[in-house]
């Protein structure tokens, strides 16, 4: 294949990526914009989605489409009623302090882990996606008879890839109409900016705290369910999720939602192209060195706020 | 009436209120003096249910403040504009006029009156919060409060860094709102301000109240005020 398709190829992949990866950084960017909790077991949710995903289409059979519908209501829904529970019962225990809420979450994440290990098992298993047919897509070149439009072999991609981007992208423009326009997305972001002043105003801030937990998780366990009909659900899937959810949400910018978005554009985008031309090892070692390179210079992330 | 009844209270081990009482009349603005780190805004957080009390309660009319958790005190009737203004800086006016009615007030109803006193705010509607001048800033910090229709008003330095225009905006309104019955509690370290405005002040020192004395008295005899003010 010619440079061009294939580097829109490369383009395309890399959009799948980062489509899941904004949701889930988004989701951990909320936790830790609201609550200055940094959530290690975010990935767990994301697997847990993936996990009740499967569970949820393997239970109700039928055609792949409605396993796969309920699984993206039912999944996030679920994954956010553990996490607000998690952090009734475990983060509010330890009064959100910054290095007690890590411990928590870490225990919480093995908890996840192991729970999964013994009601799902070790074995990684599909998810049949609910339509993936192929679409071939045309690319255009400069030949002896003007501009022509051709078919290049292996140049396309399947509808559900072209599904999950579409899908994320309206997640997270609901996500910016609810959190501008809504009164909750309102309070939230009134409790981000002071917790203190919020409370002051009648915001009962610990219910704020339980219901953002509960829709980091959710936003997880949603971009989990996109996904897992193209990779596959597996209790230790969390792992990569969280490690690209903290790059991501370093890079753009803690607690900043456009930094995180933007910042999961480029790594996802940058990890698809430099995969596909080089391999998924370099794109990793790129992604871990720009880390640390704006923690160098940038400690505050591209789109973050240097503290006061 | 706003009432505390022996308040101690602090910052985890370090305590810093000690058996504080005093209490603020409907249609009075009380004024609480005393050197910097007396414990002037650790009593106005103690009374915002912002700090667990030790011992001691607060009462308002009837109902016991620190027995209700911190986000129903506003709802109670108690505006707090703290020191610093601590608006929602990345927000516009009005949705931090929003924030304030969730709390408490009538709507629609009480945003226009609010937004009459303050007619400037107005025009500052879509604006952010922290691109207003220090004084606009004072204007929406206390028209956030007004908001919630409150019976006490809790006003932690309102003056501190405005020109001598808006100083003279946030007495005629303190004024306003001591004529409608609302009984006010006023951090202020400019003393003439405070002997200008106050009906009683209440002098606090190391946590723990001393005197009130009404504000003729002090003006007649100002030795309190060298006593645990230093001026």
């Amino acid at each position: 294949m010619e440079f061009g398709p294939h580097l829109m190829l490369a383009i395309l992949e890399g959009a799948v990526g980062a489509a899941v990866l904004s949701l889930t950084a988004l989701g951990l960017s909320l936790v830790f914009g609201v609550m200055r909790v940094v959530n290690v077991a975010h990935g767990e949710f994301f697997m847990l989605g993936a996990v009740l995903a499967w569970f949820v289409a393997t239970a109700l059979g039928g055609h792949p489409a409605v396993g796969f519908v309920a699984a993206l209501v039912v999944a996030p829904l679920i994954a956010g009623v553990i996490a607000a529970a998690a952090d009734w019962l475990i983060l509010k225990r330890v009064e959100y302090d910054p290095e007690a809420t890590i411990v928590a979450t870490i225990g919480i994440l093995y908890i996840m882990q192991q729970s999964a290990l013994m009601l799902y098992g070790p074995e990684a298993r599909p998810v049949e996606p609910p339509f993936n047919s192929r679409i071939a897509l045309p690319w255009v070149e400069w030949g002896e008879n003007g501009l022509a439009l051709f078919y290049p072999w292996g140049f396309g991609t399947t509808t559900y890839k072209l599904f999950v981007i579409v899908a994320a992208a309206a997640l997270l423009v609901a996500f910016w109409l609810f959190l501008t326009r809504s009164r909750f997305g309102l309070i939230m972001r009134a409790t981000q900016l002071d917790r203190e002043t919020a409370l002051a105003f009648g915001i009962p801030v610990e219910r704020v705290y339980a219901l953002v937990f509960g829709l980091g998780a959710a936003l997880a366990a949603f971009a989990a369910v996109l996904i897992v009909p193209i990779s596959q659900a597996h209790y230790l899937m969390g792992g990569d999720p969280l490690l690209l959810s903290f790059i991501v949400v370093i890079i753009g910018g803690l607690g900043s939602i456009r930094g995180t978005i933007l910042a999961a554009l480029l790594i996802g985008l940058s990890d698809g192209i430099i995969s596909v031309f080089f391999s998924p090892t370099l794109a990793k070692i790129l992604a871990t060195l720009l880390v640390a390179l704006v923690l160098v210079f940038r400690p505050q992330g591209l789109f973050g706020k240097k503290p006061a | 009436m706003l009432r505390l009844e022996g308040v101690s209270c602090g910052y985890g081990p370090v305590q810093v209120l000690y058996d504080l009482s005093f209490e603020a009349r409907p249609g009075e603005v009380l004024c609480l003096l005393g050197r910097n780190g007396a414990g002037k805004t650790t009593t106005m957080k103690a009374i915002m249910g912002l700090l667990p009390l030790t011992s001691g309660r607060v009462m308002l009319d009837d109902t016991c403040l620190n027995e209700r958790p911190a986000h129903q005190v506003p709802g109670l009737g108690v505006g707090y504009i703290p020191q610093g203004r601590r608006l929602f800086t990345e927000m516009s006016v009005a949705e931090n006029l929003e924030i304030g009615l969730m709390a408490g007030g009538k709507g629609r109803t009480t945003r226009e009156r609010v937004l009459e006193m303050f007619p400037r705010l107005r025009e500052r509607l879509s604006q952010r919060a922290e691109t207003l001048s220090g004084g606009e800033q004072q204007m929406l910090a206390t028209a956030r409060a007004l908001c919630l229709e409150p019976k006490v008003l809790l006003l932690d330095e309102p003056t501190e860094g405005l020109q001598p225009s808006m100083i003279q905006l946030i007495r005629e309104t303190v004024e306003t709102l001591r004529d409608q019955g609302v009984a006010v509690v006023l951090v202020e370290q400019r003393i003439e301000a405070v002997l200008s405005l106050a009906d009683r002040v209440k002098f606090i020192e190391n946590g723990q109240g001393r005197e009130m004395v009404a504000t003729e008295e002090l003006r007649a005899d100002r030795s309190l005020i060298h006593t645990y003010v230093g001026v």
